[in-house]
């Protein structure tokens, strides 16, 4: 699989030699490939729609034309703000997030369906998730907007570094701070209560506090790579270059730690890991970083009960499925994705209300039991795709802080599509977390289309031609900004 | 920067593989198992969505059949009379899972029956709700209801079974006490709850149970008893076997010592037996003379004849499977003695000691018994009809010893308490009161009554046992006096048919 992504790499350098540039050097923006895709995800999501509509032995209503046309209009709008403000970025990143934000919508949709009339047999009300849902997917259309008209190029970004992480690390505290009736939902402090909506600020800090480390990182790169001590062969950075990243990573795992917000935690330390890796090349790295997770897994146990029953409900949720706070959802979601079997119960047909959180946490229990292990597949699929491709985008782009944070941002899609999927499907402890664009939830959403627009800014800023023409590109990819090397010419899309 | 990245690809592409194997080994290697777990509602929610299958009596009323609700579990299950049918019928449970004839044809009636399949794949086309298919029952409502009837309102415990002798076809089956399978079926959690508790806990351990008698027990195939006096029809028919007659001389003395202990086996009320010939001895029921012949006989021929009416058999199904009945080790000739009267470890289920009549009446020829007449498709067309069939492909007696058995029998009913108004049915019977219980003197006794009629041309066999002295306890009970009304009732019912 490297080898593809080098390859893309090197596409998407503008040498003279590849294939994907025009007669006059002007690489194709392929906007027509996305929109093209972005029709295809529309189709799926209409058919999935109906299908859920006639399973269900419901008319089919006016609802289900507008949550179409909602859906068709916000995917418009992004597309043709992409073709304006960011036309040479990749075209399979928005479409991947349109097919997986519609088989959330319908899932959501179809959840609340079932749990109307659930409700309805029981004699209460239920106000459906779904419509909040849109209008929540419409409000990340307005903040992906604004991320890609305000940044223009994402090397902005990097002066702004110790203030993003400065609001993030507010941002992440404020709930911790703020009194119960101000920042409590269903027994999780991590919100913050407007009134008639509420936000969870720790999943826009995620993104600041990436946007920080890997400004960070980035300005001290060097003095991490030559000025330092070598202990035990591996040369350690000083303590006064380390000391920021130190702290702030250190203070937000304290955060989640003490918010019992493990998942979270999980996702944070890992995605900091990897900037820390790549900004270094220094494998060490990961292995301390794994080192210190795996005492920090050990003290952890044996501190804090809830963390040993979530050990206890991972080894076997069956065991624990009585206990208070035992293995009940877990088995649920299991007995969910063992009924849907290989090809699923079929869209509406299927029971997944039955699991606790079955539109949040449990989505993805709800997708394997409804489109069975063939759709869940499909789903991890385009979370690969999604990812790898903004992965893509940070080997191709040119500035090492565009590698840093576009590999970090794509990273950290994978990591938390493993972390929650991997506990829904018993291969990890089961951490809460939302799955990216999949699961109810309006913060998740709205920080997840941030965290897109930026990939698509930073793939774009890749393939974009640079302005000096036909002399510049007669050379060798040469540095820029922060860089300190130059690297051989057969690995254009090197090091840079 | 690009190695570090490229390998930052690699494990995003590790993540996803080991999460693509997991899901695998969850959603197609261990798939069954969480399906199948008794704690995954999605199956009985499925289950009772469908509308499940009838169970009718062979004349076509309905006896269990399910109801819309309306409710998230759509359809209920409804057993009109079902204290009078639970022992047919089973139950239907949410919580308890099912019982009896439901749980044994619950394929059929869920509608998983691969017979049903095509249908099912029609039915997926046409759009409408799966069905489940219907079950036809050989119970004949009239001696069902007649057998219940003369049990209960005398206040019995104990079971009837009624047969039709030429094709095994189960007319009646009653047990008593017996329990309200609706209560069951409710869909109210805490109604099934205390139903169940209220049959089946343990007086002596859990706190709030009352004395039940296992009412859920169904006491015509899963209980065995000793049979008593009925049991001289096998030692009989292996004599007549064996080259007795009708007139053979046979023991008549009051009492024998059992060989090799001081116990004495003495007759009924003590007295030596009126006649000395075989026909004599199980007219009057006399327990020396066939204690003494299962001694001559030996285990083996003993064994060799019961094994033909059915006894010893352990896979026998109905399609509910039935307790084996045995005749037990017969290891001394003190055993023998006491096995040839139906007592020591000689053990039948109701239905067993229905089939030695029924065998008798088809000419030694024993039929497998069933209760299912044919299986019906969700429109009423047979799916599978049932076909009588032999038990063993061997008969018990030869049919000249089987009509000499059946004399005997004659005679013995002739002799039974009540049998004058019930002459022109032309019974042929045996009774039986069986000691039980570790201090079998002090303990009332099972009453038994077995028989057919009419005995020129047997159209029904039934077996009845009132358990333990009947109602009142009597030590002083009989098969005669307690069992044998009711016997007749049932043939009598059961011969009205067609008239």
């Amino acid at each position: 699989m490297s080898r593809p992504v080098g390859l893309a790499g090197g596409k998407s350098d503008g040498s003279a030699t590849n294939p994907g540039i025009g007669p006059f050097g002007k690489p194709a923006t392929r906007r027509g490939t996305e929109a093209w895709m972005l029709g295809f995800a529309a189709v799926i999501m209409t058919a999935a729609l109906v299908l859920v509509e006639a399973n269900q032995e419901q008319e089919l209503t006016l609802a289900i034309v507008w949550y179409g046309l909602a859906y068709f209009g916000v995917f418009l709008i992004a597309h043709l703000a992409v073709r304006r403000w960011a036309p040479y970025a990749d075209p399979l990143i928005l479409p991947c997030v349109a097919v997986l934000n519609g088989i959330g919508l319908v899932m959501v949709y179809r959840i609340d369906l079932a749990l109307a009339a659930k409700a309805e047999q029981a004699g209460h009300t239920y106000t459906g998730d779904a419509p909040k849902q849109v209008m929540w997917t419409a409000i990340a259309l307005a903040l992906f907007l604004a991320v890609l008209i305000l940044i223009k190029d994402h090397r902005t970004l990097t002066r702004y570094g110790y203030t993003c992480g400065l609001i993030g690390l507010v941002a992440l505290a404020l709930p911790a701070v703020l009194p119960r009736s101000l920042s409590e939902v269903n027994g999780a402090k991590v919100w913050i209560k407007f009134g008639f909506f509420s936000i969870q600020p720790g999943e826009f800090a995620k993104i600041l506090l990436m946007i920080f480390f890997a400004a960070f990182l980035v300005s001290k790169r060097d003095l991490f790579m030559s000025a330092g001590k070598r202990v035990l062969g591996m040369e350690l950075p000083r303590a006064r270059d380390m000391g920021p990243i130190v702290i702030a990573a250190g203070v937000c795992l304290a955060i989640f730690v003490l918010q019992k917000d493990l998942g979270p935690a999980l996702l944070f330390f890992g995605v900091v890991l990897v900037l820390l890796y790549v900004a270094t090349e220094r494998f060490i790295w990961v292995l301390v970083g794994l080192t210190m997770f795996g005492v920090g897994c050990v003290v952890a146990y044996s501190l804090f009960a809830h963390v040993q029953q979530r050990v206890a409900n991972w080894i076997d949720p069956l065991a624990t499925y009585d206990d208070p706070g035992g293995g009940y959802q877990i088995a649920q979601g299991l007995f969910g994705l063992g009924t849907g079997g290989v090809f699923g119960t079929g869209l509406g047909s299927g029971r997944p209300e039955t699991v606790p959180s079955a539109n949040t946490d449990f989505i993805t229990a709800a997708v394997g039991e409804e489109l069975g292990f063939v759709g869940l597949a499909a789903v991890l699929m385009i979370y690969l795709l999604l990812s790898m491709r903004g992965m893509r985008g940070a080997l191709a782009v040119r500035d090492t802080f565009g590698k840093l944070l576009g590999g970090g941002l794509a990273f950290a899609i994978a990591l938390q599509v493993f972390i929650i999927v991997g506990g829904v499907t018993k291969l990890i402890p089961m951490t809460g977390i939302t799955t990216p664009f999949l699961s109810y939830g309006g913060s998740s959403l709205l920080a997840n289309y941030i965290l897109v627009a930026l990939l698509l800014r930073i793939s774009d800023a890749a393939r974009r031609p640079r302005k000096p023409t036909q002399p510049r590109q007669q050379q060798p990819a040469i540095a820029e900004q922060h860089t300190v090397m130059v690297q051989a010419p057969e690995s254009p899309g090197g090091k840079s | 920067m690009n190695t570090p990245l490229r390998r930052v690809g690699l494990a995003m592409l590790a993540m996803m593989a080991l999460l693509l194997a997991n899901a695998t080994y969850i959603q197609v290697v261990d798939a069954d198992d969480y399906r199948d777990d008794p704690r995954n509602q999605r199956v009985l929610l499925e289950e009772y969505s469908r509308e499940r299958g009838q169970i009718i009596s062979q004349d076509g009323k309905i006896l269990a059949h399910s109801k819309k609700t309306g409710g998230r579990y759509e359809f209920q299950r409804r057993y009109p009379n079902g204290e009078m049918y639970a022992p047919v019928t089973g139950y239907y449970s949410l919580r308890y899972g099912s019982g009896g004839l439901e749980h044994a044809e619950n394929e059929v009636l869920a509608g998983n029956d691969p017979r049903l399949l095509v249908r099912r794949l029609s039915d997926m086309f046409t759009g409408r709700d799966p069905r489940g298919g219907h079950v036809r029952l050989t119970i004949d409502p009239k001696v069902q209801e007649a057998a219940y009837e003369a049990m209960k309102e005398r206040g019995h415990r104990g079971a009837v079974v009624a047969l039709r002798p030429d094709t095994g076809e189960i007319l009646a089956m009653v047990s008593l006490p017996s329990y309200d399978p609706n209560q069951l079926a409710s869909h109210d959690g805490r109604k099934q709850e205390r139903a169940w508790f209220r049959w089946n806990c343990d007086p002596d351990g859990d706190k709030g149970c009352k004395e039940h008698n296992n009412p859920m027990r169904n006491r015509a195939i899963q209980e065995f008893y000793p049979p008593g006096s009925t049991f001289k029809l096998v030692t009989t028919a292996a004599a007549l076997e064996n080259g007795a007659t009708k007139d053979t001389r046979v023991e008549s003395a009051a009492s024998v010592i059992l060989p090799g202990t001081r116990t004495p086996l003495a007759n009924f009320g003590g007295a030596p037996c009126p006649g000395s010939t075989l026909q004599d001895a199980l007219a009057h029921s006399c327990n020396t003379a066939f204690a003494k012949l299962a001694g001559q006989l030996g285990a083996d021929k003993l064994r060799e004849t019961a094994k033909n009416f059915g006894i010893g058999m352990d896979d026998l199904e109905i399609p509910m499977s039935v307790t084996p009945s045995g005749l037990g080790e017969l290891g001394s000739e003190a055993e023998l003695y006491q096995a040839g009267i139906g007592q020591r470890d000689v053990r039948l289920t109701p239905l067993q000691d229905a089939m030695l009549s029924a065998t008798i009446a088809n000419h030694g020829m024993a039929m497998r018994p069933h209760l299912v007449k044919e299986l019906l498709a969700p429109a009423l067309s047979v799916l599978e009809p049932v076909e009588p069939e032999e038990l063993t492909g061997e008969p018990a007696l030869s049919r000249h010893n089987a009509e000499v058995l059946r004399d005997m029998m004659i005679k013995s009913e002739q002799n039974t308490l009540g049998a004058g108004p019930y002459s022109h049915l032309k019974i042929a019977s045996k009774t039986g009161t069986a000691e039980h219980g570790a201090n079998p003197k002090q303990t009332p006794p099972h009453a038994w009554y077995t028989a057919f009629a009419p005995y020129d041309d047997p159209k029904v066999a039934v077996a009845v046992i009132v358990e333990s002295g009947g109602k009142h306890g009597d030590l002083a009970a009989t098969g005669g006096a307690l069992a044998s009304e009711i016997g007749r009732l049932t043939m009598k019912a059961a011969l009205e048919e067609g008239q």
